[in-house]
């Protein structure tokens, strides 16, 4: 049986030993000196584009930060900017609505003080009439009554004339 | 008529969850592969076809009779060494299988040109000791087949060295002590593929200690390099795992770039090529014993016992599964053999028989036929080189993928208790 079957199948112990090694030779020499620092180079630029595209990526978000930055700045400003005017628009406003209360005070205030100060007069000036009109009450008297003492009567008609005529005030 | 196109089958197969180890010798489930098979088969039943014509037809018109019958051109392609076929070895006769079988076999001599050969060296040993010669002492002033005395008397018969006595008949006995080591056709064209892989590989990883590594790939390096990232990101990664395939790259960038060396090396028809290494039993099963001894070693505890004690099934079950596990182990490697072994031989045979055929007609038209078929097989082999190559390579990086595998088996445990209960 074994004698029958085709040469074409049965392994030749030559080229198994040779085969042997050949491989182990290739696989020793070529492992060491070929695979190792291929494979090996072959890992590092994979590393390396990887980092170099991490790192790139890295550096487009930090770009992408510091714009956000400086438009958030930018805006801050402008804020701060608008709030300033405004400060200064209603401190303006407020000055003049400070200075134009001032002067109307000022004003109600002459108003009122040459007001006093013509009541005063006022009452000055009829004190003096009064004062002077009672003199004169007192000098008409004294010459009516030096003129008309005599007559008891008419003394008396007159009086009454005189003080009906005359009312306080 | 022609399935000799193997096919691997494996990953189905431990879908299937590992229970047919004869699959994936036969069964044919590989895309590419079916096409290919179906373009060559289609193209040797047509062929025979027209050849069948012909020969019927030059067999009625002239009275030459040929030394062949028409059942051997409807095959020509059938590797059995006939009985007959060593009858018929008249004068001006010519004999296909024997010239096809002498092609593919190998030889202590390598043909260069016209009547010149390389007659290699001749190593035997024998319980006398060990003994080199020239293959050139095999034959006479005539070039016709003698005994060399040496230790012992020796004469090739069949291809293969044995101790004969004085009248030239073979003595069994001693021959089995015979050892031969000889640098055949085969084991020289081994030694140029080996040279030549250590020059292209040594020459493309020194280009990377000199440009560094961050400069493009140059000149050698760059052809070199696409196929190194093909066998680790195709072949290792996908079977073996991304944690584990590093330690593997070494062995499977050797095997597959010796396999792709000597089979395209086989391609070549003359000088330096020409030798049928991996189409040789031998080579491939030296391979296939490489990819066994480096499965097993680095098989893992759970790979063992999914052969020995299917996790997940009934005891009986268990039982009945191991023996076929056990059996699997061996035709993995055992498939890995047969299917590199018989695609390159069916290619060779395929090409030559095709060649044969302007020897059979005895007609020089015969070539307008044959030539554009034996050039079209020789494209189709340069991609089945390739790819034999690379499903060399994959089955491989499967095998340790399986072997190497980290199971989680707690599916299987909670599936265990349900059965129990």
């Amino acid at each position: 049986m074994l004698l029958e079957i085709n040469p074409l199948v049965l392994p030749d112990i030559g080229l198994v030993f040779w085969n042997t090694i050949a491989f182990l030779v290739l696989l020793i020499v070529l492992g060491k000196f070929a695979w190792k620092p291929m494979l090996k180079a072959i890992s590092d630029r994979e590393q390396g584009i990887e980092d170099a595209l991490s790192k790139a990526d890295k550096m487009k978000a930090d770009i992408a930060a510091m714009q956000n930055e400086n438009e958030a700045l930018l805006v801050k400003a402008r804020e701060e900017r608008a709030i300033l005017i405004k400060e200064a628009k209603e401190a303006s406003e407020k000055m003049i609505a400070d200075a134009k209360e001032k002067a109307k005070a000022e004003y109600e205030r002459i108003v009122a003080d040459a007001q006093a100060a013509i009541n005063q007069q006022k009452n000055a000036a009829l004190t003096e009439v009064k004062n002077q009109v009672g003199a004169l009450v007192v000098e008409v008297a004294e010459k009516v009554l030096r003129r008309e003492l005599s007559n008891k009567a008419e003394q008396e008609s007159y009086i009454k004339q005189v003080a009906e005529g005359v009312k306080l005030n | 008529m022609f399935n000799l196109y193997f096919i691997p089958q494996e990953e189905f197969c431990s879908k299937l969850g590992y229970f047919n180890p004869f699959i994936p010798i036969f069964a044919a489930n590989f895309e590419i592969g079916m096409s290919f098979r179906r373009i060559k088969s289609l193209l040797v039943v047509s062929l025979s076809f027209v050849a069948l014509l012909v020969s019927t037809s030059t067999k009625a018109n002239e009275s030459v009779v040929l030394p062949t019958d028409s059942n051997k051109v409807k095959q020509p392609i059938v590797a059995e060494a006939e009985p007959a076929a060593h009858a018929a070895k008249e004068e001006g006769s010519f004999n296909v299988t024997e010239t096809i079988l002498e092609h593919i076999k190998d030889d202590h001599s390598w043909h260069l040109w016209g009547h010149t050969s390389l007659h290699l060296p001749v190593i035997l040993y024998t319980s006398k000791g060990l003994e080199v010669f020239s293959s050139k002492n095999f034959l006479d002033e005539h070039h016709e087949q003698t005994i060399y005395k040496g230790n012992f008397d020796y004469k090739i018969i069949e291809g293969k060295t044995k101790i004969v006595d004085a009248a030239g008949v073979v003595d069994v006995q001693a021959s089995k002590q015979l050892w031969d080591f000889s640098i055949t056709k085969n084991v020289a064209s081994l030694f140029i593929s080996v040279f030549i892989l250590l020059v292209v590989l040594l020459t493309a990883a020194s280009a990377y200690k000199k440009t560094g590594v961050k400069s493009a790939p140059k000149g050698l390096q760059s052809f070199m390099e696409p196929i190194v990232l093909f066998v680790r990101d195709e072949v290792a990664i996908p079977n073996i795992g991304a944690k584990r395939h590093a330690k593997y790259m070494p062995f499977l960038l050797t095997i597959f770039f010796l396999v792709l060396t000597n089979n395209f090396l086989g391609l070549v028809p003359f000088f330096p090529g020409g030798a049928n290494v991996s189409g040789n039993i031998a080579f491939t099963m030296t391979l296939a014993v490489c990819v066994f001894i480096v499965v097993n070693l680095s098989a893992n505890k759970s790979y063992w016992e999914h052969i020995f004690w299917m996790p997940g099934m009934h005891w009986s079950m268990k039982l009945f599964l191991a023996p076929i596990e056990l059996i699997g182990v061996f035709t993995k490697p055992i498939s890995l053999m047969i299917r590199l072994f018989a695609n390159i031989t069916a290619g060779h045979i395929l090409v030559l028989s095709l060649i044969c055929l302007i020897f059979i007609f005895k007609t020089v038209f015969a070539s307008a036929i044959a030539v554009p078929f034996a050039v079209f097989i020789g494209l189709i082999e340069l991609l089945v080189a390739f790819l034999q190559a690379y499903i060399f390579t994959m089955l491989s990086a499967m095998y340790i993928g399986m072997a190497t595998e980290e199971h989680h088996h707690e599916a299987h445990e909670a599936h265990k208790e349900v059965a129990h209960h």
